[in-house]
């Protein structure tokens, strides 16, 4: 932990869509170099949270600040330029083109130019190494298939080489194992211990407990969009009210 | 000897895409030779037709460009159903500069291309956020609002138009501009879209929201494409101003809208290559039945139903498969 200050600061953030409270007054701390786990039942408003995070929703109320700055309700492309990177729950992919020619988009952006000091170099040597980086076999023929030729174990890696691309300080991964086999999980979890060890924050969203609670600093637990619980694992799940939320009340 | 079939791409493709490390003419050949038609057959044979048939080619050309700047919208996933807005607004610029100021054709062109191409920017920037259809019934409306505009207030003279224009001084000289703007435009918007910058482009017409999570301003990208593909209708609008001499209402006409979409559809989007041909085969099909009368516009359509329904990927994208498919016999030790 390099500085007092946290890096992520969320404080009553608060989200309705048309009568429905998505996201109802959460606020929370991040540590730099921290690994946050969001868990919570479906519609507890987990996604929301990253959208306006991110900037792809706009908050009714509420403050995010970023490295001390407010950022609450910058458009996207702005956000991830300071540094926060995430990847969508349903992958988004470049279908038409090519896995590693996916990764020229965030490669091309002005995150990246200013951050390898206006050297373009060449984009395509770079995007197969972060193809590699996430687990694509080196000068295999996966990395030159189309997009929609992939399956979803690959799409899921190139969602998460996208956003390690734009050299991110704080990664936000949205349910990045949902969908996958325990194998590809266990092929997952070294590259995101690997990206902590650089000092990268993370948050992650995700409904594989077990695979989370080994590596995440800290749990939040969401629940009808409010937060019901925080804190280290075995203590959260330990908690009358996220027993409540996982299994009902007693009756 | 044994012998058998081999692709003539097969040792191009197996290396680089971008390295060409040639191993003979006559792979030189396969590469350039598509090239070299559109650029030898305007600028050395078209000349050789008839005054009227090259009339047909210049006209042609114009639509061509029309169809060109339709694919580069398109290849933001900006729908245009208003070609005509941008042919119009380089119309009525060239035109008053020349009209009221005496200014050379050789100068409302470009300056026509230029500032029409901002000015046309600028008009769709607040809609740039719609999609599809939505932004379709914007380009579809403006350049029918202008026109009425122009009639009602009478500016730019009215519903009489501006006539009595400087035209090119022959036609050759006309023919030539329009012949090499069309070269410039097929071949720089062809090399555009094949660079990073152009993969850009591509990617927000794939997944607009994955290219606003890369860092990347989208808004300000399809502004760029917005002000590219509009400057190429407006020098066509410039173009024909002064060819005919006039700049009027008819130069926001629905025909300027459809025709590039016709094309485009017919010779296949996505290319450049495939819009100019499709317009090379629908302007002179048109010529060419004008002796049916009013039967005209029956076979016409019939024309255009079959393509569609024959070659839906469009013909220059049939046309281009069958030559990657091409083959030659190679001998077998």
């Amino acid at each position: 932990m390099k500085s007092e200050s946290p890096l992520l600061k969320v404080s009553d953030l608060t989200k309705s869509f048309g009568g429905v409270m998505a996201v109802t007054g959460i606020s929370f701390d991040l540590k730099e170099g921290e690994l946050l786990g969001v868990i919570g039942p479906n519609g507890s408003g987990k996604t929301t949270l990253v959208n306006l995070i991110t900037g792809f929703v706009k908050p009714v109320s509420g403050k995010v600040l970023y490295k001390g700055a407010n950022i609450t309700g910058k458009p996207p492309y702005k956000i991830v330029d300071l540094g926060i990177s995430r990847t969508f729950q349903m992958v988004k992919p470049f279908y038409q083109l090519p896995a590693f020619k996916n990764l020229i988009v965030p490669l091309y952006s002005p995150r990246v130019k200013k951050l390898a000091g206006g050297k373009y170099g060449a984009r395509d040597a770079v995007a197969l190494d972060l193809l590699e980086e996430v687990g694509f076999e080196r000068d295999a023929r996966v990395s030159y298939k189309a997009a929609s030729a992939l399956p979803q174990g690959y799409l899921k890696r190139l969602e998460l080489a996208k956003s390690i691309a734009l050299r991110p300080d704080l990664i936000i991964l949205d349910e990045l194992f949902s969908g996958l086999s325990l194998a590809e999980v266990a092929g997952i979890v070294p590259i995101i211990e690997k990206l902590l060890s650089q000092g990268k924050t993370i948050i992650m969203i995700e409904h594989r407990l077990k695979e989370l609670f080994r590596i995440a600093d800290r749990i939040m637990v969401l629940n009808y969009g409010r937060k019901i619980a925080e804190g280290p694992a075995a203590e959260v799940m330990e908690s009358d009210a996220v027993k409540e939320a996982y299994l009902g009340s007693e009756v | 000897m044994k012998k058998r079939k081999e692709r003539i791409d097969r040792g191009i493709k197996a290396r680089s895409a971008d390295i060409f490390a040639l191993s003979s003419y006559r792979e030189m050949l396969y590469l350039l030779a598509p090239g070299a038609i559109p650029v030898i057959g305007l600028l050395c044979f078209a000349p050789l037709l008839s005054a009227y048939w090259k009339e047909v080619v210049i006209s042609t050309a114009v639509y061509a460009l029309l169809a060109i700047s339709w694919d580069m919208l398109m290849g933001a996933g900006l729908l245009s159903l208003g070609q005509s807005l941008f042919f119009g607004i380089g119309s009525y610029i060239a035109g008053t500069l020349n009209y009221y100021w005496g200014v050379s054709p050789f100068l409302t062109i470009p300056i026509a291309t230029l500032v029409g191409g901002a000015l046309c920017m600028v008009l769709l920037l607040p809609v740039l956020r719609l999609r599809g259809i939505y932004f379709a019934m914007v380009t579809l409306v403006l350049p029918l609002m202008f026109a009425r505009l122009v009639e009602a207030t009478r500016i730019f003279g009215g519903t009489e138009g501006l006539t009595g224009l400087t035209p090119f001084p022959n036609q050759m000289t006309a023919f030539y501009v329009i012949a090499v703007a069309l070269l410039c435009a097929l071949f720089g918007f062809r090399r555009i879209m094949s660079s990073d910058y152009g993969l850009v482009i591509k990617a927000i017409n794939d997944n607009d929201r994955s290219v606003m999570n890369a860092g990347i301003n989208i808004y300000w990208y399809k502004a760029q494409v917005l002000f590219m593909g509009a400057s190429v209708g407006c020098f066509a609008g410039a173009f024909v101003t002064h060819l005919d001499m006039f700049a009027g209402m008819p130069g926001f006409a629905l025909d300027y809208s459809i025709m590039p979409v016709a094309a485009a559809v017919v010779g296949g989007t996505g290319t450049f290559a495939g819009p100019m041909l499709g317009a090379f085969i629908l302007v002179p099909l048109s010529e060419m039945l004008r002796a049916l009368g009013a039967l005209r516009i029956v076979f016409y359509g019939l024309f255009l139903v079959i393509f569609v329904v024959g070659i839906p990927e469009g013909i220059f994208s049939y046309i281009q498969q069958k030559y990657h498919q091409l083959e030659r016999w190679v001998e077998v030790e």
